[in-house]
């Protein structure tokens, strides 16, 4: 049982060192921690509204984080899901305005999805490509294809896309919007919550399933645990990078369907709100797992959507702050002698 | 005096118990070899030395004064360094610098001195008779010098005991030699040493006591001296073992491996094999002799598709009339060709996987072992407990551990296992079988490799021991710079059997 929590211990003991830290800090701008604090779970998980607003968050940053999740397997990092989530809005956006009105929803959404996960996967492919075809660096490709993708949108918006006046584009057809939760089920009222929490759901169970249930996924470790082991195996390594790569960009093209499809209902600059970055912290403190992803885009969610609630009283910068201390906590925490002797101590070595 | 005395030390993982009440007592100024069956808990026992694990209960005195060691830092202060059987060096810095990495003996922003230090190395090494150039990069040594250079790095910490776990599984005749006249003169100095082996004859040749585990329990400690090979066996395995194996004629059929003319050079244009020629017919064993390097590991990755980037080849390679030059291991492995690559640890498995995933690692695509997109994990279950059974594999299947929770020898058996378990088997590829196994499994290993041969399969045995050639090969091709030099026919090994000595020495000149 002790066994089992073991790995939790880690992340929770980060997050506390890092919540009291940022206490300091809060105390240091002249301010009563915990008012603040008390104020921020109030308006988050306290109010309908607020839970809302983290769920959504929560589900863009699930698909960032697998984007991230998925190639570090076969010990790639992707740092591109930015470009990649990018890629997606624009497409999404794009197939939603081409259909003609009326075409039946499920066809409509299907089509807008898909189109979503081609071009953001056709980014990631191509990084796995170069990386396959000629040796380049995975880290260089992607953080140079996050500015390529980026410049690449923003002409599309302002010389072809946009609502004259505007920087978005026109709004997609009624039948390709993601319905609401609070109008679905009559919960999270009012908040951008969407359906497509259950794609980012379903996609980290499925990712889950594909790489510790299937022969694939059998694959795919093995490839990023021991390459020349799998090399001697006979495990092709360059088709698991091509499609960790295609998949991880993929995952992040999908976020359009919670951006684009169940929130704005067009694209415009900004949406994507740095979450690809952000993805890659929450890969980091779910130590790559598909299904601790979830929690962990939770939590970065609630610390997002957190910091916004108290922003009249305490500049959210400092939640920033607290995001990259939780962060550095994760990292440096397992280092301390004192946590190493702890975890010492928790081991089953010495059960009778 | 005593260097390091042990009271009581027992040590568990989950149900198995790794030491069990071990009492033990080195003297200083000794070289003392533990021995035991793979498994018996000799590297864990080292390791507790070492600080790397800590005893569940029992004591540890060090010259005299009680103490606990939490780790290798404390134990290194305490002057007992540990040679591990992958060495842990830098392959880009010099010889100097990996020595000196982690202590440099001077203030962070003082000049590092490394001329003065690598002169005191040099002038150590030499002392001990190890010669070693102290400005060499790591990685253009051999094996054999890396390791003397984790030596001269626990020197350099002052260690006063050295642990060495199976040091010479990956060396040569001649680097045995060298590292026992080290160890000699490394005695002479007054330190102690400790060291794990398989091959009893080194035993009788360097150690000075012997202690022999067996499963988890220290069962006798002996003078040397006293004690015959035999003796040391029947301890470790607790029956009489065959220290080599009976091999029944055999009844060679179609040729299966028809190698001819390959040639191969390398990137930077150096020969590696030149007009290599050779055959191997169903139901026998071809054995390969020679020193390390003259073409082996280029032979074998060759016709496990795996050659390296720039490698220019001619020369043909045929499997019952199939090139396999120029196919995937994928494809080779399915044509019915298994492949024992020497080093296993590194290129056979999978640590962190469990046992049974291992067990199908590299065969993970045969029909056998599918259930839908996944594995049937009953079947897969299944297999494994049978093979776990039949290669007597010391672990616990129920839990099924990941594998580096085997003993160095049980992980060996399971390459084994699963490659002489290959359906359709028709070329069983082995370098080194028996490399870091036990007296008791070379027996059995042996054993299943003329099992497997009588099934009417042709096998490829490279092996370091001239011994294992010998004893088990069909015909014999003697390898020197890249071409077989000189074969000799059935008839001629089953004759020299007879004077083994002799003609051991003959295959020598053959290969030098
Ligand atoms: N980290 C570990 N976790 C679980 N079990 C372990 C671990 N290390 C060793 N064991 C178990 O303890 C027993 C003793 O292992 P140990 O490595 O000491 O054997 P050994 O005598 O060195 O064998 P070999 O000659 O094969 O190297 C084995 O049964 C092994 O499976
Ligand atoms: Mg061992």
């Amino acid at each position: 049982m002790l066994k089992k929590l073991l790995p939790l211990a880690t992340p929770l003991l980060a997050v506390t060192a890092a919540l009291l830290l940022s206490a300091l800090f809060i105390f240091a701008t002249g301010r009563d921690p915990v008012a603040i604090y008390g104020k921020m779970f109030a308006m988050t998980l306290g109010s309908d509204y607020g839970a809302g607003q983290i769920v959504f968050r929560a589900t863009t940053l699930v698909l960032t984080g697998l984007a991230v999740a998925i190639p570090f397997k076969v010990r790639l990092f992707n740092i591109g899901g930015e470009g990649q989530a990018l890629a997606g809005l624009l497409a999404a956006a794009a197939a939603g305005t081409a259909l003609p009105e009326g075409t039946p929803p499920l066809l409509a959404i299907t089509f807008c999805s898909a189109a979503a996960v081609f071009a953001g996967g056709s980014v990631g492919l191509f990084a796995g490509w170069l990386k396959v075809r000629h040796g380049v660096n995975e880290v260089i490709s992607t953080i140079m294809l996050n500015f390529i993708v980026h410049a690449f949108v923003g002409y599309m918006l302002t010389w072809h896309m946009a609502v004259p006046s505007t920087v978005h584009t026109t709004e997609i057809i009624e039948s390709a919007k993601l319905p609401m939760l609070d109008g679905l089920l009559g919960i999270w009222k009012k908040s951008p919550a969407n359906m497509s929490v259950l794609f980012a759901l379903a996609g980290s169970l499925l990712c889950y399933i594909v790489l510790f249930r299937t022969r694939t996924g059998y694959e795919v470790r093995a490839v990023g645990i021991r390459p020349e082991a799998a090399r001697y195996a006979g495990i092709d390594a360059r088709w698991h990078v091509l499609g960790a790569m295609a998949a991880g960009g993929a995952l992040a093209g999908l976020a359009a369907t919670n951006l684009v499809l169940g929130y704005k209902h067009y694209y415009e600059a900004g949406l994507s709100g740095g979450a690809g970055f952000l993805g890659i912290a929450v890969a980091l403190l779910a130590n790559a797992h598909p299904l601790w992803i979830t929690a962990s885009a939770f939590l970065f969610g609630f610390l997002e959507y957190g910091g916004l609630t108290v922003n009249a009283y305490v500049p959210k910068d400092i939640f920033m702050i607290v995001q990259a201390i939780t962060i550095l906590m994760i990292l440096a925490l397992p280092k301390l002698p004192l946590v190493k002797r702890l975890q010492g101590l928790l081991s089953p070595r010495s059960e009778p | 005096m005593e260097a390091i005395v042990l009271e009581n030390i027992s040590k568990r993982f989950g149900t198995v118990r790794a030491n069990r009440e071990i009492s033990l007592v080195i003297h200083k100024g000794g070289i003392h070899a533990i021995v035991g069956e793979n498994g018996a808990g000799k590297s864990t026992l080292t390791k507790i030395i070492y600080g790397m694990l800590s005893p569940d209960s029992g004591r540890m005195t060090l010259m005299g004064r009680p103490v606990r060691l939490s780790s290798p830092r404390q134990a290194i202060q305490a002057g007992i360094g540990m040679v591990h059987q992958h060495f842990m060096l830098i392959p880009d810095l010099t010889v100097a610098e990996n020595i000196m990495l982690g202590d440099e003996r001077s203030r962070i922003f003082a000049p590092l001195g490394i001329e003065n230090t690598a002169r005191n190395i040099a002038g150590v090494a030499e002392e001990h008779g190890m010669h070693i150039d102290p400005f060499a990069r790591v990685g253009d040594l051999s094996v054999g010098e890396e390791q003397r250079v984790e030596i001269l790095k626990l020197l350099y910490r002052n260690a006063e005991i050295l642990i060495l776990d199976e040091p010479t599984a990956v060396l040569t005749p001649t680097e045995v030699s060298q590292l026992f006249d080290a160890l000699r003169s490394l005695r002479a100095a007054g330190k102690t040493v400790i060291l794990i082996t398989h091959k009893l004859d080194e035993v009788l040749r360097v150690s000075d006591t012997v202690s022999v585990m067996r499963r988890g329990r220290m069962v006798a400690t002996r003078p040397t001296p006293e004690v015959t090979k035999s003796d040391l066996a029947q301890l470790m395995v607790g029956r009489n073992v065959l220290l080599r194996v009976r091999n029944p004629p055999e009844t060679p059929g179609r040729t299966v491996l028809e190698v001819r003319g390959l040639t191969c050079r390398d990137a930077r244009g150096g020969t590696r094999l030149s007009n290599l020629s050779f055959h191997i017919r169903a139901g026998e064993i071809y054995g390969i002799a020679g020193v390390e390097g003259n073409g082996q590991s280029e032979l074998l990755s060759l016709l496990w598709g795996m050659r390296d980037e720039g490698m220019i080849c001619s020369g043909s390679a045929l499997l019952d009339g199939v090139s396999l030059l120029g196919k995937t291991p994928a494809e080779i492995g399915s044509l019915g060709v298994s492949h024992i690559p020497e080093d296993r640890l590194r290129h056979g498995v999978v640590p962190a996987y469990t046992i049974s995933e291992n067990m199908i690692f590299g065969r993970h695509r045969e029909k056998m072992f599918h259930r839908f997109a996944g594995f049937d994990t009953n079947g897969v279950d299944d297999y494994t407990r049978e093979m776990v059974r039949r290669y007597d594999i010391r672990c616990d299947t129920e839990a099924d551990p990941p594998l580096s929770g085997l003993s160095g020898g049980n992980q060996q058996k399971v390459v084994l296992a699963r490659e002489i378990g290959r359906p359709g088997l028709k070329l069983l590829m082995l370098a080194q079988p028996t490399r870091g196994v036990d007296i008791g499994a070379i027996e059995t290993i042996h054993r299943k490799i003329l099992e497997t041969r009588d099934r009417g399969i042709a096998m490829l045995l490279v092996s370091a021991e001239l011994d294992e050639i010998v004893a088990l090969s069909s015909r014999i091709g003697c390898l020197y710079k890249g071409t077989i030099r000189h074969e000799f026919s059935t008839g001629e090994i089953r004759e020299g059997r007879s004077r083994e000595q002799e003609f051991q020495k003959e295959i020598g000149l053959h290969i030098t």
